[in-house]
């Protein structure tokens, strides 16, 4: 591709430099450290209540936990939101809602499982209708407890936070 | 009308409000024509687990579903078991039943009150209700030890007795929310903004509510005075002085009311409870003979219930019993058959919530599309408990 | 409680044994259940007569396999709304069918009430209630393939040895 402009001549495939010289520059240090951190404070969750974990979610948001404070926002359009809290068991009926609203969230995506039923089934383990988040999405951290706790939940953004800024969080490297 | 007018709108299973479920709407212009619920997105198939595990272990099971209503769900089933075991709990544990289900009670009905809220677009209410909510839940927490899944109730009796100082801060947490509900009403409950979203929206006709067979506040609004707490008392309900919430209207606005009312109620039966509860053991005679001299002691001192170990093989004789009690989203049902085994051979759940699912198709029908979260909210639906 | 109740449950007792009489039926009465067992050719009547009496929702409607007798038992658990008294009691109908080709009528035009708990029992156990109106999935996902969950010959993995 030859592109002229203003007496100076560029050759090659433009569109294919420009993505490279961006990735470049997004990489540096100072600009990626940058946007880790402006990532880290704008962790907009989607409001996808999969199951009964959610009383605890809603109650994580309310005044008493608060966790808005960390810039975690429940959001209402998957499109615009960064990251997904599986609030609990995720039955067959729900994996699939639950992948087309992973695949709507544009990148850089986190997906965190909330409940014993996130990491193994808990109380549900043998149940005939139930789905691993595990075996669908690339979940980054699990908090244990049937429910857990808001304070447990408020935790995990932190160190969701924390992986995020020390650039080892799996949703960074799309 | 011609079917090309018609538009199908797919609500859910995400979208903004407290929801697991899918709606079908087809709707002519603003007008919703028909609307079906699409349920089962939480269906974690508890009556077939149960069918797999001790008596005692079905006790957390049967909570997970209704998570912001453990309590109830809790004592329905406890009591159904009981009914099969032919035990009955001592009188101070059943006040102590009493007053987790109705401190249970409040605690739900703030929480669909906050759902409501933030369906309506109100963010204050979301935020009040859940704040208010957490008093009771801290009071709970004293109580039983755990924020929502108490676990509370077992066959026999209950696990823990009152903490110390545990009535003087009941009092401070009841006079709290005493102040707090007349500022709802200032903000809430009397606002223009309300009042116009809800006033005369899905209105549900008294005789329709009892052909289709509505459980709960949802009934009590549309003028049936049915409370199992008052048609067949369990506990301590028959030595309680209480009312029964009722409205006539049957509009949206009728049933947040009602639940505000309830939240009066409970609180009225929570200080009485408190003022009557007779001294006593808080587990069966039938148990805590079994339990050896020296744990004994224990329960005796700490007030604490260590399990005696009799319960993890429960094995109540063949028969069937039925349960119904009065949980915050209206009557819960349970029916379980034994073959005299460990495992329960059947055990059935009719969640209020699972019956009141039918409202959805009623309700909406002919409303304004703008006017299903307003209706949905006041239905105070909670999708786990329904799939079950 | 005490005397008076259990008088007024045995009043409504003989209030339906009165009204179904004629009718091949069992009643017999345990606290504030009455059960009434009839043939499932003569649920539709025996239903229609306890409308009559003003029981006049379903609770629920239960089902239960029975893989030694190949026999599913329906169990429709009915109360009243409108009576505060008939509100007291609980009747159970209970009916009994072969486990093959589980065929009964739907009381849905009767109790319009046991709409969804009757496709619900459908799906968990595959009995076909005639004249239901829509008798489609109703909690498993729509591609579910295999025996109907709540039947005997579905097992699920238990804890423990397996015997």
């Amino acid at each position: 591709m030859v592109c002229g402009m203003n007496g100076v001549t560029l050759i090659g495939n433009l569109e294919e430099s420009a993505r490279k010289a961006v990735q470049w520059l997004v990489n540096k240090t100072p600009i990626r450290g940058i946007r880790d951190w402006g990532i880290a404070f704008s962790l907009w969750p989607v409001h996808f209540t999969t199951a009964c974990c959610g009383a605890e979610f809603a109650a994580t948001s309310a005044p008493r936990f608060d966790v808005e404070r960390m810039g975690f926002l429940p959001f209402v359009a998957p499109r615009q939101t960064n990251l997904m809290l599986i609030e609990g068991t995720l039955t067959r009926k729900m994996a699939k809602a639950a992948v087309w609203v992973y695949e709507q969230m544009p990148d850089p995506k986190f997906v965190v499982a909330m409940g014993a039923c996130a990491i193994d089934g808990g109380i549900f383990w043998n149940s005939y209708n139930i789905v691993r988040p595990k075996d669908i999405l690339p979940v980054e951290i699990y908090i244990p407890g049937c429910p857990p706790r808001p304070e447990a939940v408020a935790r995990a953004i932190i160190m969701l936070q924390k992986r995020i800024r020390r650039g080892e969080a799996v949703g960074l490297k799309f | 009308m011609s079917e090309e007018r018609t538009i199908e709108l797919l609500i859910g299973p995400q979208h903004p409000s407290s929801g697991h479920m899918r709606l079908y709407a087809e709707v002519d212009g603003d007008i919703v024509v028909r609307l079906r619920p699409n349920i089962g997105y939480v269906h974690r198939t508890v009556e077939k687990l149960a069918e797999t595990k001790k008596y005692i272990q079905i006790i957390p099971l049967v909570e997970r579903p209704s998570l912001a209503d453990t309590a109830n769900h809790n004592l329905g089933y406890v009591l159904a078991l009981e009914k099969l075991l032919g035990i009955e709990a001592p009188p101070r544990a059943q006040y102590l039943r009493t007053i987790l289900a109705e401190m249970n009670r409040i605690h739900s009905h703030f929480y669909g009150l906050g759902i409501h809220g933030i369906m309506l677009g109100s963010s204050t209410i979301f935020m009040w209700g859940f704040a208010d909510r957490e008093i009771m839940i801290e009071m709970a927490q004293r109580l039983t030890g755990a924020r929502l899944t108490y676990s509370y109730i077992i066959p026999g009796g209950v696990r823990r007795d009152l903490p110390q100082g545990f009535e003087d801060e009941m009092e401070k947490a009841l006079r709290y929310i005493e102040r707090r509900l007349k500022d709802y009403g200032k903000l809430f409950l009397r606002n223009p903004v309300t009042r116009a979203r809800l006033e005369g929206v899905g209105v549900l006709k008294k005789e329709d509510a009892i052909k289709l067979g509505i459980v709960g506040p949802n009934l009590r609004a549309s003028g049936v005075p049915y409370d199992v707490r008052k048609v067949q008392p369990y506990c301590a309900y028959p030595e309680l002085e209480f009312d029964v919430a009722v409205r006539e209207e049957g509009d949206s606005m009728a049933r947040v009311l009602v639940r505000v009312e309830e939240i009066r109620q409970s609180m009225r039966i929570i200080r009485q409870v408190l003022k009557q509860i007779p001294d006593g053991p808080i587990l069966s005679e039938n148990y805590l003979k079994m339990i050896p001299p020296k744990w004994k002691e224990f329960v005796e001192k700490k007030g604490r219930i260590k399990f005696p170990a009799i319960m993890a093989n429960l094995r109540p004789p063949k028969g069937e019993a039925f349960s119904r009690v009065e949980a915050a989203r209206g009557e819960l049902v349970y029916y379980i058959v034994s073959d005299g085994s460990v495992t329960p051979y059947r055990l059935r759940m009719v969640t209020p919530s699972f019956r009141n699912v039918v409202l959805f198709e009623h309700l909406i029908q002919g409303c304004r599309v703008a006017d299903i979260p307003a209706i949905y909210g006041s239905l105070d639906y909670f999708p786990p408990e329904a799939d079950r | 409680m005490g005397l008076s109740s259990e008088n007024k449950i045995e009043d409504i007792a003989k209030k339906i044994a009165q009204s179904l009489q004629g009718l091949p039926i069992e009643i017999s009465t345990k606290d504030e259940i009455i059960t009434v067992n009839v043939k499932h050719e003569n649920l539709v009547e025996v239903a229609k007569k306890l409308r009559g009496v003003g029981f006049d929702h379903v609770k629920s409607v239960t089902a239960t396999d029975f893989p030694e007798q190949k026999e599913l038992e329906v169990i429709y658990h009915v109360s009243s709304f409108g009576d505060l008294d008939l509100a007291k009691v609980i009747v159970a109908l209970k009916t009994r069918l072969s486990s093959d080709d589980p065929r009964i009528s739907s009381l849905i035009e009767i109790w319009p009430s046991s709409k969804y708990s009757e496709r619900e029992q459908h799906e968990m156990l595959g009995i076909v209630f005639e004249g239901h109106p829509e008798l489609e999935r109703l909690l498993l996902p729509e591609d579910y393939e295999g025996p109907p969950p709540l039947r005997k010959e579905f097992k699920v993995k238990t804890e423990g040895i397996q015997g």
